[in-house]
C-alpha cells in the first residue's frame, strides 16, 4: 500500500467515524436550527483547514528540511537573516483575509440564529415555560394549562417558543439534536426558538453544572407525529389525577434526583411569572403562592426582561427588553 | 473556640485518607533526611529566606511540580470514573467526592501548576536576560512567592480538613453561595485564590518595574528579548485583571460572610456580574499562560536554528496585539447567556481577530526554521509538538466564537479538548520546553536527553489519544462535568480518553526519572561554560547556576540577541581591570512569616476562628511594619569576592576553549 492509499484510507476512516458515530449528537440535527448550526460548523472549519493544514505541513517539511544534518540544504544556511517584508505582509494579509471572511459569516449567522428570533413558519409557535428546579425540568403549557415534569412532548414540524427561568441555580436548557442551548436563571428570563423537522425522541438536559443532582437532570424530548397526536398527547394528560398547585410546586421545588415524569392535567394560572417574580420578595415575606398581588413589581431585577404578570406571548420584536445580559 | 471545625472535618473516604497517609509518610521522610544531614539551617539561610530571582524561581517550579502531581491525579480519578461509570453504573466516585475533584482539578491546574510554573520560568530567566541583577524589589518577590505557597497550602489542607468546592472551577452564583453552597468547600476556594492572587499581582508589578528600569544599558526596551516581552506583556494582563478577580472574590465573599446580595437569586442579586467579572479575569488569565509560553518557543526555536527570530518586532507587536485583544473577549465565554444578537456578534469577531497575531506567530516559527540548521533537540521536539497540537486547538477556538456554534458545543466536552488543546499543547509544552531549555542555567547540568524524548511522546501521544476523544463526545452531545453516563455511543470514546491519560501518566514519570537520571549523573551533564546550547541571549553569558549576583559588571544589552553578537564579534567575556562593589539585598524571613500568617489567618476565615483571625491579621500587619522600618536590608559584595568567582568562571571558560581547540 502507498503512503497516498494509507493516508486515503486513514481519511476515510476518521471521516466515518465523525459522521456515522455521531448519530444522537449535534452532527446528526433534526430540526432546522440544528442543521443550520452544523452547517455553519463545518463551513466554518473547512475555512479554517485550509490554512492550518498548510502550517502543520509546513512546520514539519521546514523542521525536516533544515534539519542541522541534512547535507543538502547545507548551502542554504542563512544564519543572520530573520526580515523580509514580503513575507512578512503575507503572513498578516493571510489571516486577515480568512478572518475577514469567517468574521462575515459570524456576524451574519449570529443574527440569524439568535435564540430569542421567532422560527420563520408558516404554523404559530407553541409556548413552553420551562423552569429548572434542582434537579428536574418542569414545562408548562400555558395555552392548555398542563405541565409535565422531566418529559417535553410537541409536535414535529411546529416552532417551539421557550420561556425559561430557573428557581434554583443556573442551568443550560439543551436538546442537541434540535439545536441551541440558552441559561436559565433565577428572577430573569431568557428565549430559545427550535424546531424539530421529523419526530422522535431526542435527548435533552442541564449541560450547566447545578450541583450533586446535576447528571440526572435529563429528559426526554419528543416530538410527535403531527398536531392529531399532540391533541391526543393534551388530552391524555387531562386526565392525570396531578394538579400543579401553588402547595404542589412548592413541594417540587425540594431536591429530588432522577425524578420521574409526572404530568400534571391543570396548573396554578400565572405560576411561571410567580416563580420569576419570587425572589422579588423581601425577606420574610409570606410565600409567593399566597399574595400574587402586593408589591409585586416593586423590586425587578436589574437586566431581566419582565412581564405584566400575564405572559408576554410576542414581546419579540425587539432586543431591547430581552437582552438580558448585554446591558 | 474553633468555629466551625470539629473531628467531624476529617473524611471518611478511603481514597482520601490513603492519600494523606502517603502525605504524611512522605513528609514525615522528608524531615528526618532534613534532620539527619542538617540541613534545615541551609533551607531556611539559603531558600525559604532568599530574595534571589534565580532561587524563588527554583522554589516556583517545584510548587509547581509538586502541584501538577496532585492535579493529574485528579485527572486521572475523573477519567477512570468517566470509563468505569457507563451504561449507568455509578463508578467509584459519588457526585460528593468527583464534584470536588474536578473543581480542585481546575483550580490547581490553573491557579498553582500552570501560573507558577510560568511565574518560576520568568522569575529565573527574565532579569537574566534583561542583564539585571535582580528584579526591582526583591523582597516583594519573596512575598509574593510565600503567597503563592499560602494559597497552595491552604488549597490541600482541605483535602485533610472539611471539604473543597462543589461548584466547578470558576463558582458560579448561586451555586457557589451561602444558599445552595453552606460548607467551607467554596471558602477555600475563596481564600487560596484570593491569597495566591494578590500575590501574582504585586508579581506582576515587581516584573514590570524591573523591565522598565533595570535593563542593561544600551538594551531599548525593542531589544529586550522575546521571551521578556511576552513575560512583559503577561505582567501588563495581571495587573490589569487580577484585581478583577480580587473584587470579585470580595463581593462573593461579602455574599457568604456577612448577607450581603451582590450575587444571590433574592433581593436584587444577580449572578450575572460575578460572571462577567470572573471571565473579565478569566480571560486575560489564559493569555497570561500561553503568551510567556509563546516566547520560549520563540527562544529555543531560534536557539537550535541557529538563526535570529524571524520578525522580532511583528512578534513583540503581535504579542500585545493578543494582550489588549484578550481583554476584550471575556464574553465568548457565555453567549448563551441570552444577549442580544449584536452583542454575541461583536465579542464573537473580537474573538476570532485574536487568531490574527496568533496566526503570524506560527509563520514567524515557520520561517525561523526556514533556512536554518533544526537541531532536533528536547525543547525543539517540545515546540514542534506545539506548533501541531496548537494549530488544532487554536482552530477549534476560533470554531467556539462563531456563536452560531457555540449555542450547540457550549460547555460540551468539544470544549474540554479545546482549551485542554490550547493549554496543555500551548501553555504546558511551553514550560515543559523552557524546563529543559533552561534547567542547566538553574541548576548547573543538563537533563537527560533519553528520558527527556520519552517524557515528551508520552505527553504527545497521551493528549491525542486523552483529547481527541472528548472532540468526538463533543459532537455525539456530551456535557461536561457529568458523573456518569448512559449512552452506548460514547462508551468507546470514554474508554480511549481513559487510556491516553495513562500515557501522559508515562510522559509524568518519565520527567521524574528524567530528574533523577540527571541528577545522579550530574557530573557528566556538568554545564561549566553556562552556554551549553550556544545561546543568543545575556542569561547565557553568565555562569550556570549563576553568580548570585548574576553580572560582575554590566553587559552591553545593544541590540537584539546582544550576547550572540558578542560572541560574534568577540567581546564576549570580557574581563574588566578591576570589579567595583556590588549591591545587594539581604535575605530575610519577613516574606515567609507574612505567608504563613496569612495562611494561618485564611485558615480562620474559612472555619470561622475569629480570635485566629485577628491574631493572625495583627501579627501580619505588624510584621509588614516592621519591615519598613528595617533598615539593614542591603549590602555591598567586595571586588575581592566578586575577583575570585569570576576567576574560577573565566578559568572554565579557558579551559573548555583549550579543548576546543
Amino acid at each position: 500500500m502507498t503512503a497516498k492509499k494509507v493516508s486515503r484510507y486513514a481519511l476515510g476512516l476518521l471521516a466515518t467515524a465523525a459522521l456515522s458515530g455521531c448519530s444522537g449528537g449535534i452532527l446528526d440535527p433534526k430540526g432546522q436550527v440544528g442543521v443550520d448550526e452544523k452547517n455553519l460548523i463545518l463551513i466554518a472549519t473547512g475555512l479554517m483547514l485550509l490554512v492550518v493544514i498548510p502550517v502543520i505541513f509546513l512546520t514539519l517539511y521546514f523542521a525536516w528540511k533544515y534539519r542541522a544534518s541534512n547535507k543538502a540544504t547545507e548551502a542554504e544556511y542563512a544564519p543572520e537573516w530573520s526580515h523580509s517584508t514580503k513575507i512578512e505582509a503575507v503572513v498578516w494579509i493571510i489571516p486577515c483575509i480568512i478572518i475577514l471572511i469567517l468574521g462575515t459569516i459570524t456576524w451574519i449567522s449570529t443574527h440569524e440564529l439568535d435564540p430569542y428570533k421567532p422560527l420563520d413558519h408558516e404554523k404559530d409557535h407553541l409556548e413552553v415555560q420551562v423552569v429548572s428546579l434542582n434537579w428536574k425540568w418542569l414545562f408548562i403549557y400555558p395555552e392548555y394549562n398542563i405541565a409535565s415534569v422531566n418529559e417535553l412532548v410537541f409536535p414535529a414540524h411546529t416552532p417551539l417558543a421557550f420561556t425559561l427561568t430557573s428557581d434554583s441555580t443556573m442551568n443550560s436548557f439543551f436538546i442537541p439534536q434540535l439545536g441551541s442551548q440558552i441559561y436559565t436563571m433565577a428572577a430573569m428570563k431568557t428565549k430559545l426558538h427550535l424546531i424539530a423537522d421529523e419526530p422522535g425522541t431526542f435527548m435533552g438536559f442541564s449541560s450547566n453544572y447545578s450541583g450533586a443532582g446535576f447528571t440526572g437532570m435529563k429528559f426526554d424530548a419528543i416530538a410527535l407525529e403531527d398536531d392529531a397526536a399532540f391533541e391526543q398527547w393534551i388530552e391524555q394528560v387531562k386526565q392525570s389525577p396531578n394538579v400543579l398547585s401553588g402547595a404542589e410546586y412548592e413541594a417540587l421545588t425540594e431536591a429530588s434526583e432522577y425524578h420521574p415524569v409526572t404530568l400534571y392535567s391543570a396548573v396554578k394560572p400565572g405560576l411561571f411569572d410567580d416563580v420569576v417574580m419570587k425572589f422579588m420578595k423581601h425577606h420574610g415575606a409570606t410565600p409567593f403562592y399566597h399574595s400574587a398581588e402586593d408589591g409585586h413589581m416593586s423590586h425587578m431585577s436589574h437586566g431581566a426582561e419582565h412581564t405584566d404578570g400575564h405572559g408576554d406571548k410576542h414581546a419579540t420584536d425587539s432586543h431591547n427588553n430581552h437582552d438580558v445580559s448585554g446591558e | 473556640m474553633l468555629g466551625k471545625l470539629s473531628l467531624d472535618a476529617i473524611p471518611h473516604d478511603p481514597i482520601v485518607i490513603a492519600t494523606l497517609i502517603v502525605v504524611a509518610i512522605g513528609g514525615l521522610a522528608l524531615a528526618v533526611a532534613l534532620t539527619k544531614y542538617q540541613k534545615w539551617m541551609y533551607l531556611w539561610k539559603e531558600w525559604i529566606t532568599s530574595v534571589d530571582h534565580k532561587r524563588l524561581g527554583v522554589m516556583y517550579i517545584i510548587l509547581a511540580l509538586i502541584m501538577m502531581m496532585r492535579g493529574f491525579a485528579d485527572a486521572i480519578m475523573m477519567r477512570t470514573q468517566l470509563a468505569a461509570a457507563t451504561n449507568g453504573a455509578a463508578g467509584y466516585l459519588p457526585p460528593e467526592h468527583y464534584d470536588q475533584i474536578f473543581t480542585a482539578h481546575g483550580v490547581i491546574m490553573i491557579i498553582f501548576m500552570a501560573m507558577p510554573f510560568m511565574i518560576g520560568l520568568m522569575n529565573i530567566v527574565l532579569p537574566l536576560q534583561i542583564g539585571a541583577r535582580d528584579v526591582a524589589f526583591p523582597f516583594l518577590n519573596n512575598l509574593s512567592f510565600w503567597l503563592a505557597a499560602s494559597g497552595a497550602i491552604l488549597m490541600n489542607v482541605s483535602l485533610g480538613l472539611g471539604e473543597f468546592a462543589k461548584t466547578g472551577w470558576v463558582a458560579y452564583p448561586p451555586l457557589s453561595g451561602l444558599q445552595y453552597s453552606p460548607g467551607v468547600g467554596v471558602d477555600y476556594y475563596i481564600w487560596a485564590l484570593q491569597i495566591s492572587g494578590i500575590g501574582t499581582t504585586l508579581t506582576g508589578v515587581n516584573f514590570l518595574a524591573t523591565v522598565i528600569k533595570m535593563r542593561a544599558p544600551g538594551m531599548s526596551l525593542w531589544d529586550m528579548p522575546i521571551f521578556t516581552w511576552t513575560c512583559t506583556w503577561a505582567n501588563v494582563l495581571i495587573v490589569a485583571s487580577f484585581p478583577i478577580l480580587t473584587a470579585a472574590l470580595g463581593l462573593l465573599t461579602l455574599d457568604r460572610y456577612a448577607d450581603f446580595h451582590f450575587f444571590t437569586n433574592d433581593l436584587g442579586g444577580n449572578s450575572m456580574m460575578y460572571i462577567n467579572l470572573f471571565w473579565a479575569w478569566g480571560h486575560p488569565e489564559v493569555y497570561i499562560l500561553v503568551l510567556p509560553a509563546f516566547g520560549i518557543f520563540s527562544e529555543i526555536i531560534s536557539t537550535f536554528s541557529r538563526k535570529p527570530l524571524f520578525g522580532h518586532k511583528s512578534m513583540i507587536v503581535a504579542s500585545g496585539a493578543i494582550s489588549i485583544l484578550g481583554f476584550i473577549v471575556w464574553l465568548h465565554h457565555f453567549f448563551t447567556m441570552g444577549s442580544s444578537a449584536n452583542v454575541n456578534a461583536f465579542f464573537g469577531v473580537m474573538t476570532m481577530i485574536i487568531a490574527v497575531p496568533t496566526g503570524v506567530k506560527l509563520f514567524n516559527w515557520l520561517f525561523t526554521m526556514y533556512r536554518g540548521r533544526v537541531e532536533f533537540s528536547v525543547p525543539v521536539m517540545w515546540t514542534l509538538g506545539f506548533m501541531v497540537t496548537f494549530s488544532i486547538g487554536g482552530m477549534t477556538g476560533v470554531l467556539l466564537a462563531i456563536p452560531g456554534a457555540d449555542y450547540i458545543l457550549h460547555n460540551s466536552l468539544f470544549l474540554i479538548a479545546h482549551f485542554h488543546n490550547t493549554i496543555i499543547g500551548g501553555a504546558v509544552f511551553g514550560y515543559l520546553a523552557g524546563f529543559s531549555f533552561w534547567f542547566p542555567k538553574a541548576m548547573g547540568f543538563k537533563l537527560d536527553v533519553k528520558w527527556g524524548k520519552r517524557a515528551f511522546w508520552g505527553w504527545q501521544i497521551g493528549f491525542f489519544f486523552a483529547f481527541m476523544p472528548l472532540y468526538v463526545l463533543g459532537f455525539l452531545g456530551m456535557t461536561r462535568r457529568l458523573n456518569h453516563t448512559d449512552n452506548p455511543d460514547w462508551n468507546i470514546w470514554l474508554y480511549i480518553a481513559a487510556f491516553g491519560a495513562f500515557i501522559i501518566a508515562f510522559g509524568i514519570l518519565s520527567q521524574l526519572i528524567q530528574l533523577f537520571v540527571s541528577f545522579k549523573n550530574r557530573e557528566q551533564l556538568k554545564d561549566t561554560t553556562g552556554d551549553p546550547w550556544g545561546g543568543r541571549t545575556l542569561e547565557w553569558s553568565t555562569m550556570s547556576p549563576p553568580q548570585f549576583y548574576n553580572f560582575a559588571v554590566e553587559p552591553d544589552g545593544k541590540g537584539v540577541d546582544c550576547f550572540h553578537a558578542a560572541k560574534q564579534n568577540g567581546t564576549a567575556y570580557q574581563r574588566p581591570e578591576k570589579y567595583a562593589p556590588i549591591h545587594m539585598p539581604k535575605n530575610t524571613p519577613d516574606g515567609f512569616l507574612i505567608g504563613m500568617l496569612l495562611t494561618a489567618c485564611g485558615f480562620g476565615l474559612i472555619w470561622h476562628i475569629w480570635w485566629l483571625v485577628i491574631v493572625t491579621f495583627i501579627a501580619t500587619i505588624a510584621v509588614g511594619i516592621k519591615r519598613c522600618y528595617d533598615n539593614d536590608v542591603d549590602y555591598y559584595v567586595q571586588p575581592e569576592e566578586i575577583e575570585k568567582i569570576e576567576g574560577e568562571h573565566h578559568a572554565a571558560l579557558q579551559k573548555q576553549a583549550e579543548m576546543r581547540a
